[in-house]
């Protein structure tokens, strides 16, 4: 339990910094990178070298690389749809999320299993 | 004209605590979720979560708030504008993303025989490098040069005219 209390402390502080840093930068397409900041990364893997050692870590680093190229597609594909089509940024966002899950599981299915 | 990279903290002076708390809970949530994937189902599920666009819904209507609240300030309905600033994000972050490619790449490599501090500190910076770098390729036009000059190639080939 203390355990997940200091992933959620760590996680969401991370994320925070990033997020601001993003905040304050223009124009907007270079504050768009801090959107992609690792954060989550920074903050788990950190934990986990601690807690499990490196190699047991360097195998979720592995598999973020599927998760950064689904990251990829998801992010091209909001940006795509939102500037041809009239749909709110927030149902846009959240119903390209079954495509990340699609392509991080598709790649986890083909290449990671 | 290309805009240079600038600091400017008006975002910060409109926004209201409870976005960032938002955006604090989301990130501290996703990564508590990791943490619980990786104690039931292994490290090569949970490593997929690292990359999850965990805040990107809250951010992205953050900015379409606020650049609504910018024109609309000024008597001009901003919901275009808005969604418009939300694409732009977008597209930086999916070339932040190849950033975080690379990211994950190096700390794969390069964690079990180096210092962890060490090198999550240089995939931080490869990432930071490689983000900028794609930005500032797509900034030049590098992308639309390379695409009419494959396009040109193309025609010359298929016996069309080339000047």
């Amino acid at each position: 339990m203390t355990q997940m209390l200091i992933r959620f402390l760590a996680g969401g502080a991370v994320v925070s910094v990033f997020a601001l840093i993003g905040d304050v930068l223009r124009p907007k397409s270079f504050a768009g990178l801090f959107g992609a900041a690792p954060s989550v990364a920074l903050a788990t893997l950190g934990l986990t070298v601690a807690i499990k050692g490196a190699s047991y870590t360097a195998v979720e680093a592995r598999s973020m690389i599927a998760g950064a190229i689904a990251f990829f597609i998801f992010a091209s594909v909001v940006s795509w749809i939102l500037m041809r089509y009239p749909f709110r940024v927030l149902w846009v966002t959240l119903g390209a999320m079954p495509l990340w899950f699609a392509v991080a599981f598709g790649l986890w299915s083909v290449a990671l299993k | 004209m290309r805009m240079p990279v600038k600091v400017d903290g008006s975002a910060l002076r409109d926004s209201k605590w409870s976005q960032y708390a938002l955006r604090f809970l989301f990130g501290g949530i996703v990564t508590a979720i990791a943490g619980l994937v990786a104690q039931h189902y292994g490290p090569v599920i949970a490593g997929l979560l690292l990359a999850f666009p965990a805040i990107f819904p809250a951010s992205a209507t953050l900015i379409e708030k606020h650049e609504k609240q910018q024109k609309e300030k000024n008597g001009i309905n901003g919901t275009v504008r808005g969604r418009q600033a939300a694409s732009v994000d977008a597209a930086g972050s999916a070339m932040g993303s190849l950033g975080l490619l690379v990211f994950a790449v190096i700390t794969w490599q390069f964690l079990p025989a180096h210092s962890a501090g060490a090198v999550l500190g240089a995939s931080t910076v490869a990432w930071a490098v490689v983000s900028v770098f794609v930005w500032q390729l797509r900034k030049r036009g590098v992308y639309s040069a390379t695409k009419a000059a494959v396009r040109s190639f193309a025609r010359t080939k298929s016996g069309g005219l080339q000047c």
